[in-house]
């Protein structure tokens, strides 16, 4: 009776706030746009006392049929694996330094990754506004080196929007690589290289092979949001990079075409589904 | 080798930040560029109405938020780890998880359309501001109190609560005086989690917000589009100096219930 009652405020706020969102959304991404508040027809309605079907496919249909939203999904998917691949880049060599550095430095060091993360997602973001555009110290620092002879315009360019996405979601690939790095068991390191084997093939043959679940949950960390975010593209990136977060916004405020947007929810929901139960499986087996 | 790749990615995180505070000291009325010290931009940014009125609004979403994200995700994440099997288990852990892997604009979406069917259904919410902020951002919050919790929960011996029942005490009194100050620490670091979460959206506030509730992310995130500016910089400058002050002020707590509770991971 007692775990009834401790159990049935969240059971109850899951159901009313992440359940049926989620059943409304699909209900209206099946619904007819319409001119009034709020701008679409419920998919079923009442007649005499019973329900009718007035819903369409025809959002759903747009999505397959208009090659803009599939370049946008393709889009997003790229600029998705492409910060993920490089956050696991740069995040390697930090989750080793971090998980080799002596005991006491490790607590201090993850603190150093994770206190960015904690000092606000749009300063940070603005500050690469700064230092991007034509005349910032980014700028500045390739004319001084010799690099290039005139600034180059970076700001609103695709190499300033994975350098944001890199910026931002780094600290989510050097967290799981390090916990891995942590967890693995020196003396396999040590029987290897006591066997005669060189530190980089110790690297290549024990090592690297055992982070790799902590390398793929980091990647997966930072792909899933990466994929449906929409405040890096419109900030840092080019017009023209009409990314799937972005192409939803925009049907939502400026066209008010809600059906649609849902549609592109849960088709952003859908191409989703395979990476978020894979890092699921990683997170359940530790 | 190893030194060299934490040192560059450290400095490819913190550089901007870095600069960014340095240059909020600037008097020079464009951004990164430097004219003298000069405090013009804090003192600019302490008359200005609307940051200040939206920066009110913000923290006490993000506080009222942030409770009620740690009332519901510590129950979430105590029964997930301590209820054992319980109808609707695996369905309850998708719910309590979703938030967390759901894209921004899927949950700000979703939420939104669930507000404006109850509006057509009970009348209630009857406008869109500041509490369907407050809700939307308690969900979000609660999903990443429950695994913060859940994590601690995992983390201590449950024979720790079993022995003080075995000792005659009431399923309250164990809670009251084992669990709860095992997982205090884990709801602090939870309510500050959920708080800065809510302080820091931009999306999800958009979506379901009204005009009556322009949070400061909003604020900021539409002076962004224009561009970065001096005032926009010292804001930065101020969060960091709070979320740094915060973040101390936590790993404290943290380290000093670690040194009082012997056995608890």
């Amino acid at each position: 009776m007692r775990r009834l009652l401790l159990l049935a405020p969240p059971w109850l706020w899951l159901l009313l706030f992440v359940a049926a969102p989620v059943l409304i959304l699909l209900a209206i991404g099946l619904a007819e746009p319409a001119e009034g508040v709020p701008p679409f027809l419920p998919p079923i309605g009442w007649e005499a006392g019973h329900p009718v079907w007035q819903g369409s496919g025809a959002s759903l249909a747009t999505l397959t049929e208009d090659d803009w939203y599939a370049l946008a999904f393709l889009r997003s998917l790229r600029v998705a694996g492409m910060s993920a691949g490089l956050c696991l880049l740069l995040a390697y060599p930090m989750a080793l330094g971090i998980a080799r550095a002596r005991p006491s430095r490790r607590l201090p060091l993850l603190l150093l990754v994770l206190l960015p993360f904690w000092t606000g997602f749009l300063p940070r973001v603005g500050a690469w506004i700064g230092l991007l555009r034509d005349g910032g110290w980014v700028n500045g620092v390739l004319m001084g080196l010799g690099l290039v002879q005139e600034p180059v315009p970076l700001l609103y360019s695709d190499a300033a929007l994975l350098i944001g996405m890199v910026h931002a979601y780094l600290p989510f690939a050097v967290l799981p690589l390090t916990a891995a790095l942590l967890r693995l068991d020196p003396a396999l390191e040590e029987a290897a290289a006591d066997l005669g084997a060189s530190p980089f093939t110790v690297f290549r043959t024990v090592t690297f092979p055992l982070s790799l679940p902590g390398a793929a949950a980091g990647f997966l960390l930072v792909f899933i949001p990466a994929a449906g975010e929409f405040v890096i593209p419109s900030l840092l990136g080019p017009p023209e990079a009409q990314l799937v977060g972005r192409v939803l916004w925009d049907e939502f405020f400026q066209n008010r075409d809600w059906p649609l947007a849902s549609a592109l929810a849960v088709a952003l929901l859908v191409a989703l589904i395979l990476p978020i139960r894979l890092f699921q499986r990683l997170e359940a087996k530790p | 080798m190893r030194r060299w790749g934490l040192a560059f990615g450290l400095g490819f995180l913190w550089a901007p930040i870095l600069l960014l505070v340095a240059y909020a000291f600037s008097a020079d009325r464009i951004p990164f560029q430097w004219g003298g010290f000069s405090l013009r931009w804090f003192a600019a940014l302490a008359e200005n109405e609307r940051m200040l009125e939206a920066a009110w609004l913000s923290l006490r979403i993000a506080a009222g938020s942030a409770t009620l994200a740690v009332l519901l995700g510590g129950l979430a994440g105590w029964a997930l780890s301590r209820l054992g099997p319980f109808r609707g288990r695996a369905l309850f852990g998708t719910l309590a998880g979703a938030p967390l892997v759901l894209p921004e604009v899927v949950t700000g979406l979703s939420l939104l359309l669930l507000f404006v069917a109850l509006q057509g259904v009970l009348g209630w919410p009857a406008n869109r501001g500041a509490l369907t902020v407050l809700l939307a951002h308690a969900t979000v919050g609660m999903a990443y109190v429950a695994v913060v919790v859940q994590a601690r929960l995992a983390g201590f011996d449950r024979s720790l609560e079993e022995a003080a029942a075995d000792l005659g005490a009431s399923p309250f009194t164990v809670f009251r005086t084992i669990t709860l100050p095992l997982i205090a620490p884990a709801l602090a670091a939870g309510w500050l989690l959920a708080f800065t979460l809510s302080l820091d959206d931009v999306v999800v506030a958009s979506f379901v917000s009204g005009p009556a509730g322009t949070t400061l992310p909003m604020l900021v995130f539409s002076a962004l589009r224009m561009g970065v500016t001096p005032e926009v910089n010292a804001l930065a400058a101020v969060i960091l100096a709070v979320v740094g002050l915060l973040v101390g002020l936590a790993g404290l707590i943290l380290q000093r219930s670690r040194r009082n509770l012997p056995g608890a991971g």
